[in-house]
């Protein structure tokens, strides 16, 4: 079984009077180990996608299942649980929490996991190593440039042993050198085992990815292999 | 129990960050709890010097007089005649449930001893029963004789304060006073017995009651009769027991109300009671306004800063955090707030209890249970208005919370 497979996916919004068809039926299997860009113009769904792929959001039509649990029914704090221990996000503006330094940042799943707090200083110390920033854990975010902030935000992302890590825009707020050291990074948790959900309209990032995914109008329009990753 | 620390962390840190309006805040709450502190601390000062003006007086012990003591209608009163030896002697005579009676009665002199001279002191006749009625002894010396009522001797018993005040540290025994324009042999010391309120219990003079009436009021002014229970517990039977030989007495016929009074310290206590009551009802409206006022505080603080940190709390969500851990987490902020409230209301009405204590005769104890009672219920105060903010917070989208700038 497919590590996410998304039978049929509906995701209907009340606007109003109006009912909105954000997703009109997506069929979608990701493999474990997999790299996927999910790309779209904006209105394509992409972002409704993305939040049931994260289980941020339930759909109201069809079934998801993530890591062999299906999670389409579930209750908002059965969800919570999910994201903690399943998926780790890496945002565009990487929601860091202002006040706290970048250790404290990357502990927080793990203090909703329960992880006492020994232990979480330890996984968030190797986190940081991890994605380079061994040396500035101390450090609040806005003692942080951009780049440095989306590491720490990858190495929250990380700190769970997520099955997946959805990533979108993470380079919306980098300059291009940034951009290219943070997706080399993301390429390199790839390369470690990683389940990568990549969500862009930028082609130059989508390129990273092995299989690039298409939406339109709610659907997936073309679902293709990156021959050339770089 | 580690959930609950982690809230508490993020709690403190998130307070931390809003210092200043976050003290703010509390002033409501510190206002409500400093005001029952320093009300509470007071009345229960006032409760310690009334406790012992109690066992001062004596317990067990049944005054008879023309006024009762808790009264504002002076005029209904003024028309009974005077308590005299008629009813002095058939009490003595009667009465089976007491084991003391003196009468008494009291004036204000000037007392003199060598070039030393205090005005208006209050000078006690009584009997030599007395000083056991009323639960004091002579440190020094010794108590009156039936002897010296007998023979109307110039006799008397110092205070402590008379004592220290004429003699500084030499022997009184022995030593003539001037009581008035008359001399006395001063045969006993009193033992210490403090204040009450801005009366001094040390500050009286104790003459054979025949002495007094001879030379200060004359044999045929009313007085009081003092008689003390030989069983506290039956006091009740006591008073009905004095009330049926006074009436007998005075041949009082049964349609007739009673034309004397009965005066316990219980009454005294009644009437205390209802005074301190008022005391806590007032106390209990302006603590109640002002908490109710700093609990809005709070609720109003708690929900800006609910929607100043939408975002967080989407992070929060989106990282795994259930809603109980938000609506805790939220609900600690509100109770850390208002519990600091309370710590500096408790210091602030601690303060002024002191203060007032020091600027009046009136005394303060801060007791333990008001101090943890005013930050515990104000944590709780914290937590009651905190409750729809928190809830709100828990409730929050996650997706338009991340939205959310």
């Amino acid at each position: 079984m497919p590590l996410i497979q998304c039978r049929d996916l509906h995701k209907v919004y009340q606007l109003g009077l109006q009912e909105v068809h954000a997703l009109n039926g997506v069929n979608l299997d990701v493999a474990q180990g997999e790299y996927i860009a999910i790309m779209g113009p904006s209105g394509s769904g992409k972002s409704t996608l993305m939040n049931l792929l994260g289980c941020l959001d339930t759909p109201s039509g069809g079934t998801y299942t993530l890591d062999g649990e299906q999670v389409d029914q579930l209750t908002e704090d059965e969800l919570a649980d999910i994201r903690n221990r399943k998926i780790g996000f890496v945002f565009q503006t990487f929601n860091l929490l202002p006040r706290m330094t970048a250790m404290a940042n990357v502990e927080v799943p793990l203090i909703y996991a329960g992880v006492p707090t020994h232990e979480r200083h330890q996984l968030a110390k190797e986190a940081l190593v991890k994605v380079g920033l061994g040396e500035r854990y101390k450090h609040k975010p806005n003692e942080l440039s951009g780049g440095e902030r989306q590491r720490v935000a990858v190495a929250r992302a990380l700190i769970n042993k997520p099955s997946i890590i959805l990533a979108d825009e993470p380079t919306g707020n980098l300059d291009t050198k940034t951009s290219y050291e943070i997706m080399s990074l993301v390429k390199d948790l790839h390369q470690a085992g990683n389940t990568i959900v990549l969500v862009t309209h930028e082609d130059d990032i989508s390129r990273y990815a092995h299989r690039i995914i298409r939406l339109r109008d709610g659907k997936i329009e073309a679902d293709e292999i990156n021959p050339d990753p770089r | 129990m580690n959930a609950f620390w982690q809230s508490l962390k993020i709690a403190v840190t998130a307070l931390r960050a809003n210092k200043m309006r976050s003290l703010l805040t509390t002033l409501g709450i510190v206002i409500g709890i400093a005001t029952v502190i320093a009300i509470v601390s007071i009345v229960e000062g006032l409760n310690d010097a009334f406790a012992s003006e109690l066992a001062a007086f004596g317990q067990g012990s049944l005054y008879i007089q023309k006024f009762p003591w808790a009264n504002n209608d002076w005029q209904k009163f003024k028309n009974f005649p005077d308590i005299g030896w008629k009813e002095y002697d058939a009490v003595e005579r009667d009465a089976k449930l007491i084991d003391g009676i003196s009468p008494q009665t009291r004036t204000r002199q000037t007392v003199k001893w060598r070039n030393k001279k205090l005005e208006k002191v209050e000078i006690n006749g009584a009997n030599y029963q007395y000083a056991a009625i009323r639960g004091f002894y002579p440190v020094i010396g010794r108590n009156f004789l039936p002897l010296d009522d007998e023979r109307s001797r110039q006799v008397c018993m110092i205070g402590h304060d008379i004592a220290e005040k004429l003699f500084g540290p030499r022997n009184p025994l022995g030593e003539h006073i001037r009581i008035g324009i008359h001399s006395f042999l001063v045969i006993g010391v009193i033992n210490e017995r403090g204040d009450f309120f801005d009366s001094n219990l040390d500050n009286f003079v104790l003459i054979p009651f025949s002495t007094f009436t001879g030379l200060f009021s004359g044999r045929h002014r009313g007085f009081s009769i003092i008689v003390r229970v030989t069983d506290p517990t039956r006091i009740d039977a006591a008073i009905d027991e004095l009330t049926g030989i006074l009436r007998r007495v005075r041949k009082l016929p049964l349609d007739k109300p009673d034309n004397f009074s009965i005066n316990q310290i219980d009454a005294l206590k009644s009437m205390y009671d209802k005074l301190t009551g008022g005391l806590y009802a007032a106390m209990i409206a302006v603590a109640a306004i002002a908490l109710l006022v700093g609990g809005i505080g709070i609720m109003n603080i708690m929900l800006v800063s609910v929607t100043e940190r939408t975002k967080e709390i989407g992070i929060r969500k989106a990282l795994g955090a259930r809603r109980r851990w938000i609506l805790v987490q939220f609900l600690l902020e509100a109770a850390i707030i208002a519990g600091i409230g309370g710590v500096f209301g408790v210091a602030f009405g601690a303060a002024l209890a002191k203060l007032v204590a020091k600027l009046t005769p009136l005394s303060a104890s801060v007791e333990g249970w008001s101090v943890l009672l005013g930050v515990g219920f104000s944590c709780a105060v914290g937590i009651f208005f905190g409750l729809f903010p928190a809830r709100a917070a828990a409730r929050k989208n996650p997706i338009e919370a991340l939205q959310h700038e």
